[in-house]
Parts: structure tokens; sequence; C-alpha cells
């Protein structure tokens, strides 16, 4: 196999693991063998997976100690159950004593598990504060968005409650899928079958033109690992300074700020005319090369 | 969800297996193995849990090819499956003992 | 009942200065000797990125002016009344996620302010909306009427494709996945359920000072029997 040239998208979690983080370096907590597997999803006749769908441990990038956790998209779409949920809070828990340089989510995940959906809604949560704790504590935590389910639902906010939001293109980011917003509010609302408008609703090139994603990386595994090694670094000599009331004022005025200019707009075409692309239409067809030298400051 | 045990007499694999192995995804169609050292030498233990049912004959033939192609004895190997094809099944049992006896 | 109704019984009806506009509502009211801040969503609000922000704007302004002018900050009373989050193309395209978080982000600098953080449900609390704030407070109390839920039975059949029988019938023996207020309080996503003959007064009183500032939801949820994985898997991780 050529571990350069693989795509992110298609990968599995163990593999985008593996290609991520140094060589042989990573080690697994509660690995499959512990079977902690979902006694919910067989109370319904659903199969289960010996991690629940996320792979969470400790390893190094690029020498710098790291915990991470990479949620499986392809099993029953990354969702997160009572178990699932649990790794990644034991995992940020972790973070307060372990100090690591980051914690890096693998971001996978259509959202809360209906067949569990208490648990999940409560685990992300859970998980929210999670995170805020961490930052709070002064360890950043990034999420890498580019897998096939993207990070929608409750997801999506922890995704955004990260220091840094690394995405692919094919990548997406957002709070209800479309197929949910088409089911209650209408094929003329949102059509999910048009993929082109998708993604320039929810995907890595909007989100990067929006300030949403701090980068935009191709759909390579190394393209991913090279970005969360940069910021590792970053970190490093600048060290998360934990959000105080002028930052979250900051952040209110610029959110503000985008809702009222584009208090009418329903397609990223809007976004990048905006971000001052030479010719918005093209976008999508642009290389990230291209695209990160074309983009000035986000919108 | 159907599950069952097979034992099935295999020889023993030669060499020691470094580490447990898991191989694929369950997701539609597909098939995730576990594979993990036991103490019985001269038999492979194999757990099947999967979402098909009805299907326990063919389980049983693509199973028995396995260890009858490999030297399986002292493994264990548990699947959850969500439907795969034979075809399938078998690529994932050999991607399985490939990864553990690397 | 009006959530102006819901005051006057846990304040008295001089004791609280809350104003609704549209479906947000703020103001402060008055426990005792506590005073108290209040911010929160009426009218089963479907939470959009400007009411999202009002609620932000709300968080933002009480830890500010607590930060100078008096000398403990004041409790802050969230009120959650939300079908869930607005579901549209634009509020999607402007990243609704992204202002879920900031509001996130400006709970949890309130905590650490020193504001202790009080969530009452009050009519119905769903999924995104629920998470966007009412989810993060300290403590987390339903009155009798409150409806909890991330989707109704029938639209879980759909997705899931396992049918409305079967899901309705294991409702009855599993709080993992049905909709219901006394499922959360089993597995720790409440902490208290009020009944309509309690005094609120007293009860509100009570939950400010049981308020922790640390999650106890997992812990809680093990030991009411709803949510017996998540403490112990989580363990399992911290200690690997």
């Amino acid at each position: 196999m050529n571990g350069r040239r693989i795509s992110y998208f298609e990968a599995s979690a163990r593999m985008r693991l593996s290609g991520l983080v140094d060589a042989g370096s990573f080690s697994e907590f509660c690995p499959p063998e512990m079977r902690q597997t979902s006694p919910h999803l067989a109370q319904l006749g659903a199969p289960q997976a010996f991690d629940d769908g996320v792979v969470v441990g400790r390893a190094s990038l690029a020498g710098h100690a790291v915990l991470i956790a990479a949620q499986e998209g392809r099993f029953i779409g990354g969702s997160v159950g009572e178990v699932h949920g649990a790794k990644i809070c034991g995992l940020l828990d972790k973070a307060m004593v372990e100090r690591p340089a980051a914690v890096l989510l693998l971001v996978d995940s259509g959202g809360v598990r209906l067949h569990e959906a208490n648990a999940g809604l409560i685990a992300i949560s859970e998980i929210m504060r999670a995170v805020l704790q961490v930052q709070a504590a002064g360890i950043p935590v990034f999420a890498l968005v580019g897998g096939s389910c993207g990070a929608f639902g409750g997801m999506g906010i922890v995704t955004r409650l990260c220091a840094e939001v690394v995405m692919s293109e094919q990548g997406r980011l957002g709070l209800s899928g479309p197929e949910v917003i088409e089911t209650v509010k209408g094929v003329e609302e949102f059509d999910s079958r048009d993929r082109a408008l998708v993604w320039r609703i929810t995907g890595g090139k909007l989100r990067r033109a929006l300030g949403d994603a701090t980068r935009l990386v191709d759909d390579l595994i190394p393209a991913f690992r090279a970005a969360a090694a940069d910021l590792i670094e970053r970190y490093q000599t600048h060290p998360l300074t934990p959000a105080h009331l002028d930052t979250l004022l900051d952040e209110q005025a610029r959110l503000a700020a985008r809702s009222e200019r584009f208090a009418s707009a329903r397609d990223g075409l809007e976004i990048w005319q905006a971000a001052a692309f030479a010719d918005a239409s093209q976008v999508p067809e642009l290389t990230v090369e291209e695209f990160n030298l074309q983009l000035g400051e986000p919108a | 969800m159907e599950q069952f045990t097979l034992t099935l007499p295999s020889s023993t694999l030669p060499q020691d297996i470094i580490h447990t192995a898991i191989c694929g995804v369950v997701s539609s169609g597909n098939l995730e193995v576990l594979v993990e050292p036991t103490a019985t030498r001269n038999a492979c233990e194999i757990v099947v849990n999967t979402s098909a049912h009805g299907f326990r004959d063919i389980w049983e033939a693509v199973l028995k090819d396995f260890a009858e192609r490999h030297s399986v004895g002292g493994l264990r190997l548990s699947i959850n499956d969500a439907g795969a094809t034979p075809a399938v099944v078998s690529l994932r049992l050999d991607q399985a003992f490939e990864t553990c006896a690397a | 009942m009006s959530e102006h109704a819901v005051f006057d019984r846990l304040f008295g009806t001089a004791g609280h200065n809350v104003i609704s506009e549209g479906q947000f509502l703020h103001g402060s009211a008055q426990l005792g000797n506590e005073s108290i801040t209040v911010i929160g969503t009426r009218d089963h609000a479907a939470i959009d990125g400007p009411l999202a922000l009002r609620i932000a704007d709300a968080i933002l302004q009480a830890v500010s002016a607590d930060a100078t002018t008096h000398p403990a900050p004041r409790p802050i009373l969230f009120i959650a009344d939300t079908q869930g989050q607005a579901l549209s193309r634009h509020d999607e395209l402007l990243g609704l996620n992204g202002y879920f978080a900031h509001v996130a982000r400006c709970v949890d600098l309130a905590r650490r302010q020193g504001h202790r953080l009080l969530t009452l449900i009050h009519g119905e609390a769903v999924s995104g909306g629920f998470l966007a704030f009412g989810m993060l407070a300290d403590r987390i109390c339903a009155l009798p009427d409150a409806q909890v839920r991330v989707m109704d039975l029938r639209a879980m059949a759909r997705v899931t494709k396992i049918s409305f029988e079967r899901l309705e019938e294991l409702a009855d023996v599993s709080p993992v996945f049905a909709p219901g207020a006394e499922n959360y309080w089993r597995m720790g996503g409440i902490h208290e359920i009020w009944s309509a003959d309690d005094n609120w007064s007293e009860r509100l009183a009570a939950a400010l000072v049981s308020a922790t500032e640390t999650d106890d939801r997992a812990a809680i949820g093990l030991e009411r029997g709803g949510r017996q994985l998540a403490a112990p898997t989580a363990q399992l991780v911290a200690v690997a």
C-alpha cells in the first residue's frame, strides 16, 4: 500500500490514525479485545463493534505527545452512543492529568446515535464540557474533519469548540444534515441530492472562507498530519490562553457581523464573493493550493 | 442478531502471534474480525455475531474452508457481521490472518 | 402554564423582572437575599443564529456586569423551552453549530468566573437547542410538564429502520432512547424533576446550594442505574 497517496476520506479510522501519528507510537486505550461494546444496539437487533466506533489512545506526532480519538464513520455513521461518548470523555479527562501537547479529535460523525439517543445526547454535552475544561487548562484540542460523515449534530458543535479545525474540501461541517432539513422543510429549502450545493453549504472551502475552519488541506492523510504537526509547533511557542471576556466579546461581534452581512444568504457563492475571490463560481474548481493562495482574510 | 461459536480443527499456527489484530469495519455488507491467541493449540475457535438470520450453513462452509487453507490452530476469531457476502467474509478472514501473523 | 406564572411561583409576583422579547427571555429576580440573572427561551423556540447570539450576549453582559459592580457573581438561571435548532439552509450556511459553540463558550466563561448555573426546563428541551446552553449548567431541573427528547419515536423508527411498534415496546423498559424527562433523570442528564405540589422557591434555593462546578452526570447516571457504562468506560480510558 502506498501510504503517501491514501485518501483521508476513503480511509478507515484506524488507517487515518496510523498514518497521522509517528510510526509505531500509538497505544490504544480500551482496545477491541476488551469488548467494551454497546448493549443498547444488541437490544435493538443492530450489530455491535468491538470498539463501539471510536479508537482512542496516546501517540506522538512529530515527537510531541498527543492524545487522540478517531471516529469510524462507517459504523452507524460515526454516531455517539453511551460507550463511544464515554471513551472520548475519558480521553479528555486523561488530558487534564497528562497534559499532552494537544488532543486530536478525528471527527467523522452525524452526531447522536438514535438507538441510544438519550445516552448519546448527554454524552455529547459531557464531551462539550470536557473540551472546554481541557482548553481552559491551556491544552489545545484540534478537530480534523475529512471523513464521509463529516461533523454534524452535536459533533458539529464540539468541532467548533476546538481551538483549531483542519478540514479537507471533502469534509463537511454543520449542525443539521441536508437530509434532515429536506425531510422537515421540503426539497425546495434544501435539495440533499444536489451534491455540489451540499458542498457549497457545508464543505471545507465554505467553512475555511468563513473562518470556521482554520486550515484547508488536501484529502490526503499526510496533509492532515503536516497541518496537525505545524499547529502543535505553533502552540509550543504560543501557548493557548483560556477564553476570557474580551475574546468572547470579539467573537460575539464577529458572528453578529456575519449574521448581518449575510442576512439573506443561501449559497456559499455569496460568501466566496465577499471573501474577495476573483471569480466565486470557479472556487469549487480551485486546487487547495490555489484556494489558500487566493483566500485573503476569511469573511 | 444470531450468534454461534464453532471450534474447527486446524494445524497449529507455526509462529507465536505477536499481537491481537482487528480487520474490517462493521458497516452494511461488511464485517470486522478480531483475532486473539488462545491456549487450544490444535483448533481455531470462531465466534460469529451476525445480523443476517438463517445462514449458518453457509458460514460453516466458509469458515471450514478458511481453517483448512491456513494454519490457525491456537487462534480465536470473533466476528461482528452486518450482512457480508461469503466472498467478503473470506477476504476479511484472510486479511485478519495476514495482519496477525505478520 | 406561562413562564411568567412560573416566575410568580418561584419568586413571588413582585420578585421578578423578566422581559420576553419574542422567544427570548431576560431579566433578573430575587430569591430571598439572593439576586439571580434569568436568561432563556420560550414558546418552544427553534434556536437560530440571532437567538443564539442574544443568549450569548445576555451571558456576556451578566459576566461583565458582575465582574465590576457585584461583590460576588450572581447565579444565572437558564430557562430552556426549545424545540431544537432552527432548520434552514441559511442557518446551516452561516454555521449555526459555530453559533451554538459560542454560546457554550460563554456559559463556560460564566462558570469559570464563579457564576453558579442552573437550568429549568419548562415546556420542551429537544436535541441541539438543549445542547446549546441548557445542558451545560451545573444543575439541571425540570418542571413537571417538561418534555425532553432527541427525536420522537416515529421519526426515530424511520431513521433507524426499526419498527415503531418494537421501539414503543422497548421504550417501556429502557430509558436509553425513549423521550421523557424521567428517562433523562435516570441517566443523570437531569438532576431533579419537580412536582406540581412542590414549593418551587424552596426547590430552587436548594438546587442553588447543591450546584457543583464539576460535571457529575455520569456518576449520577451510574448511581440511578440508567447509565451504567458511561462512568466505568471513561474510567477505563482515564486509568489506561
